[in-house]
């Protein structure tokens, strides 16, 4: 575990604060889910808070993240507007997107969320685009994109790596090794046992962190990003962690083995780190409940304004198809 | 077609590099990227030759074989604000990059709910006639067509080349500009200056009230020749080059079908599911009543390209194809 003490209080807050947001949000939209409010397919991301915590931590507005269907960590700590968010989520009018993408594609290009893809793998390559993009600018901007451990076996992960790791591009590869790509276990489909050990083939920097302790993640983003704004190129930050909700919810989860996941949602990162920090008084429990309730009141605002929304007129069907004068 | 002063005789593939060189000269947003593009080749058909030594290597970037690096890449990029211009070496290789293409490229600004926009250009070389075999020899243009999103275009001469290639770099929406090998070097008169053809105009190449004839790229060569020995038997045909597939002229093939009652469709790329059911299903649902016969294709074979020179010959549409489909039409 990490030296809590190395870092101010006021980063301990903010990564309390990102994960408890997360946390949050992902158990109410399951609660709306198994209540039958909604019905769609969900991939949640409950387990894996402190990765988007600590790597967002580090990020600037004008620094973009790509990311992939299970992808609300990601958009939160990246500072996506909440009620947006929840009006994409709801397929409503007001949303981020105008109902036209869902959480599989939650885009919010003022805030630097620039993708999220449904297809494994495919950001990135898109993501060297963006870092390619701030090289040419002559700006210290870093591109994050956000990957489960599935994606390092596909194609479109290496010739990105390679790519950016010849051209030097200011991109940190951030994988969120939850074990499990879709239904398949890490060792069963990756050779070599580490997604960061791949790292030295390509000549570039990979680290293997506990993706379930905010701090080291912290850290470890902190050099990566450290390394992309200085020019010294691209980075992979491996991240363990566990996936608490199957693939998707209601997935059956047959494949993983229930004292594996008991184990994993006992030393929930979250409360984990809660606990931590009344434990070593950086926070006191009051501090930290009102953390919680303020986030609680937000996303009852969000919720209400997202339900309250409208629809997509019908005439959004054909919108946004091309970017000017050309009917779909 | 924007109005110029003077033109010359250019090959097509001299208009695509003098397209290039315009744009990057005329925005530092420009950007190009491909396998083997920087010199002193310029790529494997030349096309880019002189661009990297006269803008650096910045922004002509020569990648590895790498597909779906170079189209991501791209459409990061693109999304930033650059107008990056990716070469696929050969449009068969489409099928290692197409769902860079097709799920993100021509995807991207309807997920985002017009958030952001991908104003990428994508060059292919292709097309059969060069015994390169069943991989390197396709016309895929179906494949892009099909995908809302994406612009698709294949120039017949080297003013259009330059002319669509420029529309599609400072268009903000995905293109891909399709360059078929064997209209490399065909020369034709070339406006010298800023040249821009617009998004979705067909041309009427030649006026005629018997029968339309409709095709694209290189194969328009073919059906001017066709619609001469036509002329000859006192058959006056009109001939339609697209130009887009997508956004399809379809007002000038209708306008033209209500004239003549009669049309016949040329194209390369194989016959079943492609742009030529497509127009004949518009046509159908369109202009039903003004049809006086069947509505003919005339196009490659449903094979894959073969590599013997006869049997790649016997895969292609040819001039004597159409003259005679034409010639059953209007009998």
């Amino acid at each position: 575990m990490a030296d809590d003490a190395t870092l101010d209080p006021a980063v301990h807050r903010g990564l309390y604060r990102t994960m408890s947001l997360i946390k949050q949000c992902d158990d109410r939209f399951r609660t709306m889910l198994s209540s039958g409010q909604i019905f769609i397919v969900y991939y949640s991301p409950r387990g894996q808070e402190a990765i988007s915590a600590g790597v967002g931590a580090h990020l600037r507005p004008d620094d973009s993240v790509v990311t992939t269907y299970r992808g609300l960590h990601d958009h939160l700590a990246k500072g996506v507007d909440l009620r947006g968010l929840w009006a994409e989520f709801l397929g409503k009018s007001t949303g981020l997107c105008k109902g036209k993408g869902g959480p599989m594609h939650i885009t919010s290009p003022s805030d630097g969320l620039m993708v999220t893809t449904g297809i494994v793998g495919a950001g990135l390559p898109i993501a060297n685009g963006f870092a390619m993009a701030a090289q040419l600018d002559g700006s210290d901007a870093v591109t994050v994109v956000n990957f489960g451990d599935g994606a390092s076996n596909i194609g479109a992960f290496h010739e990105a790596v390679n790519l950016a790791a010849i051209w030097k591009l200011p991109v940190v590869f951030v994988c969120h090794n939850n074990l499990y790509a879709e239904h398949t276990a890490f060792e069963a489909g990756t050779a070599g046992g580490s997604v960061a050990g791949r790292a030295s083939a390509y000549g570039i920097a990979g680290q293997r962190v506990d993706g379930n302790d905010p701090v080291e993640v912290y850290l470890a983003a902190q050099e990566a990003v450290r390394r992309a704004r200085a020019g010294e190129g691209p980075t992979i930050v491996e991240c363990m962690t566990y996936r608490f909700h199957g693939h998707v919810v209601g997935d059956a989860m047959e494949y993983q083995p229930p004292d594996e996941r008991a184990a994993a949602m006992a030393a929930d990162p979250v409360d984990r780190y809660r606990a931590r920090l009344v434990t070593d008084a950086t926070l006191t429990e009051a501090e930290l409940a009102d953390i919680d309730s303020t986030i609680a009141a937000e996303i009852d605002d969000a919720v209400e304004f997202a339900q309250s929304s409208p629809a997509p007129d019908l005439s959004e069907l054909y919108t946004d198809v091309y970017a000017e004068g050309v009917a779909p | 077609m924007t109005a110029t002063e003077t033109t010359r005789v250019m090959m097509v593939r001299e208009a695509i590099n003098d397209a290039l060189d315009r744009a990057l000269a005329s925005d530092d947003k420009v950007v190009l990227l491909g396998e083997d593009i920087a010199d002193p080749g310029g790529g494997v058909y030349g096309i880019t030759k002189g661009l990297s030594t006269k803008y650096g290597l910045d922004r002509v970037r020569p990648t590895p074989i790498s597909e779906q690096a170079i189209v991501g890449a791209a459409i990061g990029a693109a999304v930033a604000g650059y107008r990056p211009v990716a070469e696929i070496m050969i449009m068969d290789f489409f099928g290692v990059c197409l769902d860079q293409v097709a799920n993100h490229a021509a995807k991207l600004r309807y997920m985002s709910g017009g958030q952001t926009t991908v104003p990428l250009t994508i060059r292919c070389s292709a097309g059969a006639a060069m015994s390169l075999g069943a991989q390197h020899s396709q016309m895929l243009e179906a494949w892009l067509v099909h995908t809302p999103g994406l612009k698709v275009c294949i120039p017949s001469n080297s003013a259009d080349a330059k002319g669509m290639l420029t529309t599609c770099i400072f268009d903000d929406d995905p293109c891909v500009f399709v360059e078929q090998v064997m209209g490399y070097f065909n020369g034709s008169e070339c406006p010298e200056g800023e040249h821009r053809v617009p998004i979705g105009e067909a041309a009427i190449r030649r006026e005629g009230d018997a029968i339309t004839l409709v095709s694209y790229g290189r194969q328009m060569n073919d059906v001017l020749t066709a619609a001469d020995q036509l002329a000859a038997d006192g058959i006056d045909a009109e001939v339609i080059d697209l130009r887009w597939l997508q956004p399809l002229d379809t007002a000038t093939i209708l306008a033209s079908v209500r004239k003549t009652g009669r049309l016949a469709i040329l194209h390369e790329a194989v016959k079943r599911g492609g742009v030529g059911a497509e127009i004949a299903a518009v046509v159908a649902e369109e202009a039903f009543d003004s049809l006086r016969a069947p509505v003919v294709r005339i196009a490659g074979k449903n094979t894959p390209v073969p590599y013997a020179r006869e049997l790649e010959a016997a895969f292609l549409p040819t001039v004597g194809d159409l003259v005679a489909a034409a010639r059953a039409l209007v009998s």
